[in-house]
């Protein structure tokens, strides 16, 4: 389809969601009442990071009146996972984080499941206590799962039994050390990005009801209905088509809500009280402890560059604090692994990527999925080898940026990629090259670039699935598992199906999902949705189209290749006058002259799963498959302003430039990135989860851990769409949601070394940080 | 020991048992059947659970129910009673909201901005939001749809 064709896909529209979440009717997992029989869980969390459990008593708690039942491990001795299955629904035998669950009371109230919690007795043997991903690697430390080696994982990642090592990816390419030896300059450092964590508004809520048919029917704010229903099955022992979950609209997600979590803890105590809903809604202190956070990296980079500009050479060591389970946050190192050279043409590559166990929260996937953490070293080096070599860092990120046809590191062409065109329009918007001052001679000002490159990280057959319902009046109900995160997914699926279809984007409803009801989705993570779902939901749309096309050729005896859909219409291509209204035959059929009708309902299907990605590689060097099925590119860049006495940072104007292939929903692209830059901001200024030494987190609540707020973002903000298509994607689209954020911290801590000549290189840069660092500059140069 | 309080609730008298401990926010969400306010934090930092208290806007997650007795609460609810409001239709065509959790939060301190100062400034506008927490927007379309507005009156 001709680009000037389209009526709907990529023209801007009012979001399908807006108008339910304007009026605050949007259901999300919270508002969905159910019922006086409803009852409350409350969770014991473990007050030690690491711990053996030396005997659990329940028997007071079971006394109170008003409790149904209490659980522990004994009641739920399953393991599991998405990756790997090194997680439990409650600890047994030993606690590996403070908080980690260990045991939940179902009662009648909140009240009475929060006292009886009080009168539960654990005997705890405190072990060692291991926070620092490097420490844990030490031959002597204390091994956080000794029995590693009996989980079970998938062929793909390689979890180091005896050892406190998850996954190692490796990746080599060509001859590092002989580059190492060849190149003009060389730099080294380490970099270290801490834990952050997603802070949607809403926490995470679920509620489970198991009836005694044997159905277990849950609500739940979550990204993954589909992947959900697959581990409660597994876990709980049930059939999948018993299992049925419900996903209200999700108040923020970011990674956050992929996978499973509380859900399955939901699920057991519900199992326990047959007949009774039970609820449980995380309070924002057990959102920061007991959901994902974001990984930590300490991250060694080395880079080998040529006098002319040209790396040469990168070897690039990623040690991930995983925390204490890697089920989710291996895919995140291993996806890293593959990607960790950022968006740059190098022949030599080193890459050694860590998932390593320590007693803090378990992390998982967090908008980015590891790139966020390395790209912050990665974008940092490549502006100082730039200074190194006396090139502008823009000129040096252009002549170096991978293109089209490249080999990437581990050995596969890279795809189509408007990278130069975004750092072109980023420059612009930016307005590279000219120095802006500020009036203040206490505030100095400065700019910072960097580029991104992501890849979704899925298994090799994710997939996805769609059904279209054509209803009396020619209205279609789109049933997808795409999850509405506020992305603007309902919207872009809505428009793909009324392109295909030949109808106005009002006669679209999509669905949330309803495991009973709605297809086949993997998740909703990887900025993949559009891509993967919208490529289904097209194949669905163009099922019912050759339906329609089909039953009117027969009934009105026209050729089906002179038919076509347009405005709620059939029409002709050789007669002018036809035009036969959708409604008159999508459910009732065509009447023929004898009386009788041809047709029926029109019920479109489509699937989609990438047929040319495989994760077989080879374990040393990552070589000889093909993990991912394209890279989104782009740019970004800061303006600042930087108060020296305080060290208060100000973001003045931001751009962001991206290759979204073709923007189905251009405005909702462009939300993306003005909010992934907010949300990087954060990171990048002053988010950290802080722990004390014996693993317990500081902070955590929106005072002590700041998230910005409507001051904090900045007044200009250009958010640029580059269009280079795709060539298996719906129109040429590709998902940028995740990579809006990537630029953020590295592009900042450059701006802050243009600024004022300091490098900082673990953020949050806090004002503390950077009055430091000046500090420490003045003495150097006394 | 239950206490009955009476309300104003989106313009009708509405009378509830509660206990004293238990948090305006539970009240209207759970007794009431109001569901527009939401639970972000609970300790009044994210703004979520917003309503307009004898016009004022309060957090209700630390408010107790009793202490609203006898008084008039206004929530989105009460506010769209008879259709859109000019602020929720300029909202809707800017497609500010992303997931959406944290409007009716916003809905409800710009309202009360736009009752004081029909005409404010950006500046005035974001210090007038900087209580409401959105983890998805960064906020420049909420802040558009508001300034939009204010210049079209």
């Amino acid at each position: 389809m001709k680009e000037l064709d389209l009526k709907v896909v990529g023209h801007d529209a009012v979001r399908l969601d807006g108008l339910e979440k304007i009026t605050a009717t949007a259901k999300y997992a919270d508002d969905i009442d159910l019922g006086p029989g409803m009852l409350y869980a409350a969770i014991l969390g473990s007050p030690y990071a690491h711990a053996t459990i030396k005997g659990i008593d329940t028997s007071d708690a079971e006394q109170v009146p008003g409790v149904h039942a209490v659980l522990s491990g004994e009641d739920c001795p399953g393991r599991c996972g998405l990756y790997l299955k090194d997680s439990q629904l409650f600890a047994k035998d030993r606690v590996r984080y403070v908080g980690q669950q260990v045991a939940a009371v179902v009662a009648s109230s909140q009240e009475i499941a929060d006292k009886a919690l009080g009168l539960i007795k654990i005997e705890y043997e405190p072990l060692p206590v291991l926070q620092d991903p490097i420490e844990a690697l030490k031959p002597d430390a204390v091994l956080i799962h000794p029995d590693l080696g009996d989980y079970e994982v998938v062929p793909w990642l390689y979890p180091q039994p005896g050892t406190n090592i998850a996954h190692l990816r490796k990746v080599r390419k060509g001859n590092v050390e002989k580059a190492f030896e060849e190149a003009d300059y060389i730099l080294e450092d380490w970099y270290h990005v801490p834990h952050v964590v997603h802070a949607p508004i809403e926490t995470h809520v679920s509620a489970a009801l198991y009836a005694f048919d044997g159905r277990l029917t849950m609500w739940n704010s979550t990204q993954s209905p589909h992947t959900q229903r697959n581990i409660l099955a597994n876990v709980l022992n049930l059939k999948h088509k018993d299992v049925r979950i419900v996903t209200p609209y999700v108040g923020g997600g970011f990674g956050g809500k992929a996978g499973v979590n509380m859900e399955v803890i939901a699920a057991a105590c519900a199992m326990k009280v047959p007949g009774h809903p039970v609820k449980i809604r995380y309070s924002r202190k057990d959102e920061f402890q007991n959901t994902s956070q974001r990984q930590e990296l300490k991250a060694y980079v080395k880079m080998g560059v040529k006098n002319d500009g040209t790396i040469v050479a990168l070897k690039h060591q990623l040690f991930w604090d995983v925390g204490a389970s890697a089920e989710y946050g291996s895919n995140v190192v291993n996806a890293t692994g593959f990607s960790a050279t950022g968006a740059y043409r190098i022949p030599n590559v080193w890459i050694d990527s860590y998932a390593i166990y320590t007693n803090r929260p378990p992390c998982g996937a967090y908008r980015g999925f590891g790139y966020s953490e390395f790209h912050f070293g990665i974008e940092s080096h490549i502006d100082r080898v730039a200074k190194a070599l006396n090139m502008d860092p823009v000129e040096f990120r252009k002549k170096n940026a991978i293109q089209e046809g490249d080999t990437v590191a581990y050995g596969v062409e890279m795809g189509p990629t408007g990278i130069l065109k975004c750092i072109d329009e980023v420059a612009k918007a930016i307005e590279w090259g000219t120095e802006s001052k500020s009036d203040d001679p206490n505030r100095v000002r400065g700019k910072g670039f960097a580029l991104v490159w992501k890849a979704p990280a899925m298994p090799a057959n994710e997939s996805s699935a769609a059904f279209i319902k054509f209803n009396e009046d020619a209205s279609i109900n789109v049933l997808v598992s795409g999850m509405e995160l506020g992305q603007g997914f309902m919207t872009a699926m809505g428009k793909i199906a009324a392109e295909e279809l030949g109808l106005p984007l009002e006669r679209v409803r999509v669905e949330l999902p309803d495991t009973d009801r709605n297809p086949y989705e993997w998740q909703t993570v990887a900025s993949h949705v559009t891509w993967s779902c919208g490529n289904a939901v097209r194949r669905a749309a163009i099922d019912a189209r050759n339906q329609i096309i089909k039953v009117v050729s027969t009934a009105h005896h026209i050729e089906e290749a002179s038919l076509y859909l347009e405005d709620g219409k059939v029409k002709c291509s050789t007669k002018p006058d036809f035009a036969l209204p959708l409604e008159k035959f999508v459910i009732n059929g065509v009447q023929m002259s004898d009386g009788t009708f041809r047709g029926g309902p029109i019920l479109g299907r489509g699937s989609f799963m990438p047929e040319f990605t495989s994760a077989k590689v080879d374990p040393e060097t990552g070589m000889g498959g093909h993990p991912n099925v394209h890279y989104t590119t782009g740019a970004g860049a800061v303006e600042i302003e930087i108060d020296k006495e305080t060290g208060r940072v100000r973001v003045l104007r931001m751009a962001e430039a991206f290759d979204a292939g073709k923007a189905i929903n251009p405005d909702l692209v462009k939300g993306q990135i003005e909010g992934g830059f907010v949300q990087g901001l954060g990171t990048a200024l002053w988010e950290e989860v802080i722990f004390d030494e014996q693993g317990r987190i500081r902070n955590p609540n929106f005072t002590d851990y700041k998230i910005p707020t409507s001051l904090d973002a900045p007044r200009e903000m250009h958010s640029i769409i580059v269009e280079v298509p795709q060539p298996d994607g719906p129109y040429g689209a590709r998902g940028v949601g995740e990579h809006t954020m990537i630029p953020v911290m590295p592009a900042i801590a450059n701006a802050i070394e243009n600024a004022l000549g300091i490098r900082i290189k673990n953020p949050p840069m806090t004002a503390e940080k950077i009055v430091q660092a000046l500090k420490e500059k003045a003495e150097r140069s006394l | 020991m239950k206490k009955e309080i009476t309300l104003r609730l989106n313009g009708y008298e509405t009378t509830v048992a509660v206990e004293p401990h238990e948090k305006l926010l539970d009240v209207l969400r759970d007794k009431l059947g109001v569901k527009s306010p939401k639970y972000g934090c609970g300790r009044g930092e994210c703004g979520a659970c917003s309503v307009l208290l004898n016009g004022k806007s309060v957090r209700t997650c630390i408010m107790y129910a009793v202490e609203a007795d006898g008084q008039e609460i206004v929530t989105v609810e009460g506010l769209e009673q008879d259709g859109l409001t000019p602020l929720q239709k300029s909202f809707l065509s800017h497609n500010s909201f992303q997931c959406g959790f944290c409007a009716p939060g916003i809905i409800i301190s710009a309202t009360e901005l736009l009752i004081s100062n029909p005409h404010p400034g950006e500046e005035e506008i974001r210090e007038a939001i900087a209580g409401n927490l959105c983890r998805c927007t960064g906020y420049g379309s909420v802040v558009d749809a508001i300034v939009d507005l204010t210049r079209r009156e």
